[in-house]
């Protein structure tokens, strides 16, 4: 049995959302969700998924406050302490155990209501090992990889400027990306550095935003509509300390890949939350990727086309909602006319978990 | 054994709905939506109508008068000390509502005894609610629900 997308809806991708709470925010994303899959949740949807993290809403067993914004009031609400593809992921196994026929998953960020945002992100990290000798900047896990990253594969800091010179222009013309800018590489060369080798313009921003998917089964998805799109979903845990990591391997996203079905991809949509992520995360579906950016082939054209609508340097890092803002980008992508997709994600620092989302018409 | 004090601070965003609820309380008014499909009331409110999942249609202003629907009296502070005084609270149906689904109701203080919790007699007994002299656009607007 295949599981499709029907229907996906998102508000906000701006820095800040105070005209909205957080269950307003969903609320208008998962009735974009299912205006455009045409179906009613409270008749129509067998379960609902929320992909979240207590420490993230400011509200310990948040999933209590998960039901009602995405039309799960009093019906079977299942929560998921992860990014919106691990929602995903459980979504295909409701429809294809047949609990349900149609399930809707939701993921969301108001990052701007945490105001000690890296103290959370260090809350996360071994408390015994790690927080004690950690730096007072979180930003040193990436900067760990990125080095291990340049010396195994000869990437500059120049490459990485590129990598973010391309995306924030990609950014452009599309709606979710509040972080799009016009720079090149000399202007985020003239940045000073946040932590070896990452200079400020390497790291996408906290944003606010908010995605719901709509999935249902073949039969269903196929009475919905003539196009849908096909799903497999994987996640992989590599460990939660980097001393234990192949660290710039991306094994988490690695290991993810290990288990979807192999196809051809028309256009890769990874998490690159900092720059060089662009060039690992890539690099678990195409071989030398460093290669591939200097050859200009990351565009729309190219033999590896990536991020090409800005991906999160542009439209910033929605928290557990960032897996989801990938699929956006390769859903739009899908619609141009292109036949698959992959969305290889990622939760960030500190942890080396990694979600693979394949897309096919 | 490693301490650790995390360093979690919040600003939550109250949105539409309870924006307009919190400025409300500063002119003393109790402010809910409704949905006008199912009549259903919401105080606090929602823009959306979890029922009929749709954006409620408009703002009702309900008594700032119910009835008692249960109480309790705690005699613990939230650091487990022992309370001199029990503080006791509930939850109070308001009136002004044309649908009677559970509530429109608010969980708050109520100013009376022990004794009518502990006899049960505050359960069904008409409270108003005491307002602050100086309000800010919060709960703590009200000081408690006394009955009248």
């Amino acid at each position: 049995m295949k599981v499709a997308i029907v229907g996906m809806g998102w508000y906000g991708f701006r820095p800040s959302t105070p005209e909205v709470s957080f269950r307003e925010m969903v609320f208008e994303a998962a009735s974009r969700a299912y205006a455009e899959a045409n179906l009613d949740p409270r008749k129509d949807v067998d379960t609902f998924i929320s992909s979240q993290e207590d420490f993230w809403e400011g509200i310990s067993i948040a999933d209590e406050f998960a039901p009602d914004q995405i039309g799960g009031y009093l019906r079977p609400t299942f929560t998921v302490t992860g990014d919106g593809v691990q929602g995903i992921l459980h979504g295909i196994m409701h429809i294809k155990s047949g609990i349900s026929k149609v399930t809707a998953v939701e993921a969301h960020s108001k990052a701007s209501d945490i105001l000690t945002i890296g103290d959370i992100v260090e809350f996360a990290m071994d408390p015994i090992f790690l927080r004690p000798a950690a730096p007072p900047n979180f930003h040193f896990l990436a900067a760990l990889e990125a080095k291990a990253y340049q010396r195994r594969t000869g990437m500059t800091e120049e490459d990485m400027a590129e990598i973010v010179s391309i995306e924030k222009r990609n950014g452009f013309g599309n709606p979710r990306a509040s972080y799009a800018a016009n720079l090149n590489v000399s202007d985020i060369l003239s940045h000073e550095k946040v932590a070896e080798p990452l200079r400020r313009p390497d790291i996408a921003d906290f944003v606010d935003g908010a995605v719901v998917v709509v999935l249902a089964s073949e039969d269903i998805a196929r009475s919905l509509t003539d196009d849908p799109i096909w799903v497999e979903a994987s996640t992989f845990t590599e460990t939660n300390y980097p001393g234990y990591a192949e660290l710039g391997e991306a094994g988490y996203l690695r290991g993810a890949y290990s288990q979807i079905s192999k196809r051809k991809f028309d256009g890769y949509f990874v998490d690159d939350r900092y720059s060089f992520k662009l060039l690992e995360h890539l690099g678990v579906f195409k071989a030398d990727p460093l290669a591939l950016l200097r050859e200009g082939q990351l565009g729309e054209g190219g033999s590896a086309p990536t991020n090409v609508f800005g991906g999160l340097l542009s439209e910033g890092v929605p928290l557990e909602a960032a897996g989801l803002t990938l699929a956006l980008e390769a859903r739009e992508y899908l619609r141009k006319g292109y036949s698959s997709a992959v969305v290889g994600s990622w939760r960030g620092v500190p942890t080396y978990t990694g979600m693979v989302l394949s897309m096919w018409r | 054994m490693i301490r650790y004090v995390p360093k979690a601070k919040y600003s939550y965003s109250a949105g539409q709905a309870q924006s307009v609820f919190l400025n409300g309380l500063k002119e003393k008014k109790i402010l809910g939506t409704v949905c006008n499909k199912c009549k259903k009331v919401y105080v606090p409110p929602k823009m959306y109508c979890e029922e009929c999942f749709k954006p409620t249609d408009g703002w009702v202003e309900l008594k700032d008068e119910g009835i008692v629907h249960t109480a309790i009296a705690s005699f613990v502070s939230w650091t487990r000390d022992r309370l001199e005084e029990p503080i006791i609270s509930g939850t109070i149906k308001l009136y002004g509502s044309e649908r009677d689904y559970v509530f429109p109701g608010m969980f708050h203080r109520i100013c009376t005894t022990y004794d009518k919790v502990r006899d049960m007699s505050i359960i069904g007994a008409k409270v108003k609610a005491v307002w602050n002299e100086k309000r800010v656009g919060s709960i703590e607007d009200i000081q408690c629900f006394k009955e009248v």
